[in-house]
């Protein structure tokens, strides 16, 4: 199974996502991009991220997704 | 707030929309982001096809179009309509109100009643509800609700947070009273703190438009755009949505008596198919009974989206039998409603180009 950071370099390739704290405010995530993280995490792990979750906090970093992943059950 | 509508029925829905029809894809070019990433996008929010009004071509070109169909086919008589009410965001003067320029331009009987109503994405509930107040009067019989805009004449093409899903659309419903015991309810909240989270900044009095408002600014993240031109805070507005609507809608049902599963259809606004989704897993209701296809065939028309989802996905049902159905408009405002009726019989429900 694919891993969060090969997710996120399929959207944004030209980014090394294992060296940043924050996506956003280092440029490599914007608001849609961060729809199409959530559709993709939906479509690998098979759960449905809320969308009230939906907000840059939960996106931040890998550790970030990591924990909203595993309020899903998603262990990695 | 609650309301509660006795006797009141919705005969007839149709929608029209230009023939015009764009796509995504080719208008991929406009947007200063790499094919790849609009490619993805187009797959997630569910964009494709929309169809946009040609140069020149107003609110009440719609509608009279509309309702000449309505009256050649016999579906609808001139002399029938008591009140028009015009539900819209984009009218085609400050003044007059567009409902009267739309009475004038089809000759209707003077001894009648036009409204403009300023509402966008919730404007089909809201403009239903003001049909079924009107029918309280004995003089008013049968009310012609048309929803309808044409914001693709102020959206940026350079913008890819709105161009992409806006689409241009009309709708004309009749409304009158229903002889059975019939019982509608509906809810409705307003925030107007939030007020800037869809707006068009420039262009009204508050700050009239100019050479400079007409100027493309870049308003971050690639998009293009001037202050004339449709401002839609993408995040606020998802966060909103998802917030905001589903405890609305559950109230609804709480207020009826009336159990999810008990509900045919639910049929929201249709900003995106992303958005729309994650409404319905939050609200656990199955994807089928939730049309989510205006977006990808149409464009979000503001208020027409649900009278397009219901023509375009119940026609012939609805022409013979009965649903029980939930709506759901949001958007600009801000402002939430639903509502929950038995829709059926309808004498006609349709949807057709505008040439």
């Amino acid at each position: 199974m694919k891993n969060i950071a090969d997710i996120l370099k399929e959207i944004r390739p030209e980014f090394d996502f294992t060296t940043s704290t924050d996506f956003m405010a280092d440029g490599m995530l914007d608001s849609f991009d961060m729809v199409t993280l959530v559709a993709a995490l939906d479509k690998t792990y098979g759960i449905s991220i809320s969308g009230v979750e939906i907000v840059p906090e939960n996106f931040k970093n890998l550790k970030a997704i990591e924990t909203l992943l595993g309020k899903y059950g998603v262990q990695l | 707030m609650n309301f509660t509508f006795r006797h009141k029925r919705i005969s007839g829905i149709l929608a029209i929309v230009p023939a015009n029809e764009r796509s995504f894809v080719e208008e991929m070019k406009n947007f200063n982001f790499p094919e790849s990433r609009s490619l993805k996008l187009k797959e997630v929010m569910g964009y494709d096809k929309h169809r946009m009004v040609e140069p020149g071509v107003c609110v009440s070109d719609l509608a009279v179009f509309g309702l000449e169909h309505l009256f050649k086919n016999g579906l609808l008589q001139r002399d029938e309509i008591d009140a028009l009410i015009l539900v819209t965001q984009s009218p085609d003067y400050f003044m007059p109100p567009t409902s009267n320029v739309i009475q004038g331009r089809l000759g209707l009987k003077h001894d009648m009643l036009c409204m403009d109503i300023g509402q966008g994405c919730a404007g089909f509930v809201i403009g239903l509800m003001q049909a079924f107040l009107l029918l309280e009067q004995e003089s008013i019989r049968k009310v012609v609700l048309i929803n309808a805009d044409v914001l693709s004449r102020k959206t940026s093409p350079k913008d890819r947070n709105s161009y992409p899903l806006v689409g241009d659309a009309a709708s004309i419903t009749v409304v009158e009273r229903d002889a059975e015991d019939s019982v509608i309810h509906a809810n409705l909240k307003m925030d107007g703190a939030r007020n800037e989270a869809l707006m068009i900044p420039a262009g009204g009095f508050r700050m009239p438009s100019t050479l400079a408002t007409a100027m493309l600014e870049d308003v971050g993240d690639n998009n293009l755009r001037a202050k004339d031109h449709l401002r839609m805070d993408g995040s606020a507005v998802f966060n909103f949505v998802q917030v905001d609507v589903p405890p609305l809608i559950e109230s609804l049902l709480a207020f009826a008596g009336v159990s999810m599963d008990a509900v045919d259809y639910f049929f929201c606004h249709q900003p995106n198919r992303f958005m729309l989704q994650k409404l319905a897993d939050k609200m656990k209701i199955p994807h089928a009974r939730m049309p989510m296809n205006v977006v990808e065939h149409f464009g979000n028309s503001s208020g027409v989206t649900i009278p397009i989802a219901i023509t375009f996905n119940l026609a012939s049902q609805l022409k013979t039998g009965y649903s029980r159905v939930c709506l759901s408009g949001f958007g600009v405002g801000l402002t939430w409603s639903s509502m929950l009726m038995r829709l059926g019989g309808l004498t006609f429900c349709e949807l057709i180009d505008y040439p």
